[in-house]
């Protein structure tokens, strides 16, 4: 109750979080969130939500130190953790200790479990079998009706297939784990709704991996189940884990396909010197890091609680508040990115912080590196006359969801 | 150039392979960076510099 007072007395006035995106420029971060930037303070207090009243971050450099500090946690249930949701703030007072709320070396041991299934030179092995899928599916796109939803065609089936793999999940599943993702990621649906999506996948993966006790495979779900028969890993602790990967798997990577594939076909200068350089590794994998930079997914992230007084830019950002660092706002820094709202895909873009920052880095990156590096140095130079099919003014922004995209995109050829 | 590492801190992002392939590795059974060489010659020395800049444990520096 003390905090709630506390709250209010400070927010009188206080600019709210997040603010609405132009209408005219979808791809760029709200203006409201670059002005703030732009005030010469690199954290500002801001009321969100819940009327409670974080620290944004808005500069890559305050960024970078405030996500490698280990005075701040990743604990959604410590005191002062900015929420995104209210189902995710209902859900914080039940968590399970977990690879994305633990800190230190509690967080090492959640995430080793996991890594070694996604280093870079194993997902490099990986690229023949991305490459293939997605020829086949542009084959199929081909074949089918023109227009096409990109999603449906494109963007959902190439990240969900491989993450299935990796993971040993069916992919005749995909119409319902699809589905709960999009759920998972909504930002305004109850409580309720939110236990109930995690529940439902949850229970559907701890079903996987028990049959994968019996019968294991190559996979991540029969590494845990390996683990949970070993005794080292309770089946409760080893279910949400993969459903972190389900979800964070390929919801992300569809919605920078959908979304890098928009920005490039507004910007045909841009496209044409992508497709120009379409057999040159280095400069596709250049140009992913620009549209990572450029379009942050994740642009409602990332919080932590503090947990000890911290100085920062004159400010003392005090244990018990919450500090939000705007991925998208560090990405758009011109102190990091000299012109940040011009797309350059020759840009050196690659310190961005589009996977997040710190020990929480995004554990599937470079698996998603090669999935975009795939499709972008494949999508254009297989179909060079694709177009949006409909006005941009007709898309429908995915605001109201934490991962940033495009609900439906319409392309022809 | 000598190149220090943490491997406590590694949190096996894969960014020092991606930026310096023969200076850096990752282990295979937990990610966790493998040093490949303490003094890399000057023509890799930008490739660790970015090593550096992008590694998101800030896991990794450079001593003269």
């Amino acid at each position: 109750m003390a905090e709630k007072v506390a709250d209010s007395e400070v927010s009188e006035g206080l600019p709210k979080y997040p603010s609405p995106r132009a209408a005219r420029c979808p791809f760029a971060p709200p203006p409201e969130l670059l002005e703030l930037r732009d005030t010469g303070k690199s954290v500002v207090r801001v009321e969100t939500w819940d009327g409670t009243t974080p620290w944004l971050a808005t500069t890559h450099a305050a960024e970078r130190e405030l996500l490698s500090d280990p005075r701040l946690s990743a604990n959604i249930g410590a005191p002062g953790y900015p929420h995104t949701t209210e189902a995710m703030k209902e859900h914080s007072a039940h968590m399970q200790p977990s690879i994305n709320n633990t800190d230190g070396a509690e967080h090492s041991r959640w995430r080793r479990m996991l890594t070694s299934s996604f280093t870079r030179p194993r997902m490099q092995k990986l690229r023949p079998a991305i490459q293939e899928i997605t020829d086949d599916l542009i084959d199929k796109m081909l074949a089918g009706p023109n227009p096409v939803d990109l999603n449906e065609a494109l963007s959902l089936p190439l990240p969900s297939l491989m993450i299935c793999e990796l993971l040993g999940v069916p992919y005749e599943d995909h119409a319902f784990f699809q589905e709960h993702a999009g759920a998972t990621n909504a930002r305004f649906k109850t409580a309720e709704q939110g236990a109930e999506t995690t529940r439902v996948l949850r229970e559907y993966i701890a079903g996987l991996i028990e049959a994968k006790i019996d019968q294991p495979g190559e996979d991540v779900l029969s590494d845990l189940g390996e683990r949970v028969k070993a005794g080292d890993l309770l089946m409760e602790e080893a279910a949400p884990l993969g459903h972190i990967l389900l979800v964070a798997g390929h919801d992300t990577s569809a919605n920078m396909i959908t979304l890098g594939t928009a920005l490039l076909l507004e910007n045909p200068a841009q496209l044409a010197l992508l497709r120009e350089n379409s057999g040159d590794p280095k400069a596709v994998a250049n140009a992913v890091e620009e549209l990572l930079r450029y379009l942050t997914i994740p642009h409602l992230l990332a919080r932590r609680a503090v947990v000890a007084d911290i100085e920062i830019d004159g400010e003392t950002i005090r244990a018990g508040e919450g500090v939000i660092a705007s991925l998208p706002a560090g990405n758009w820094d011109p102190a990091a990115f000299p012109e940040p709202e011009k797309v350059d895909l020759t840009r050196k873009a690659s310190h961005h912080l589009a996977f997040g920052w710190g020990p929480h880095q995004c554990v599937g990156q470079q698996l998603a590196r090669v999935e975009l590096q795939v499709v972008f140095g494949t999508l254009f130079r297989r179909i060079p006359t694709l177009r949006l099919a409909t006005d941009l003014a007709e898309l429908r922004f995915k605001e109201d969801s934490q991962a940033y995209g495009i609900y439906e995109l319409p392309v022809a050829w | 150039m000598k190149v220090v590492i943490e491997e406590d801190k590694c949190c096996a992002a894969g960014q020092c392979v991606a930026a310096a392939p023969d200076v850096f590795d990752q282990r295979d059974d937990d990610g966790i960076v493998v040093l490949l060489t303490v003094h890399p010659p000057d023509d890799l020395a930008e490739g660790v510099r970015d090593a550096v800049a992008m590694c998101p444990a800030v896991a990794i520096r450079v001593e003269q």
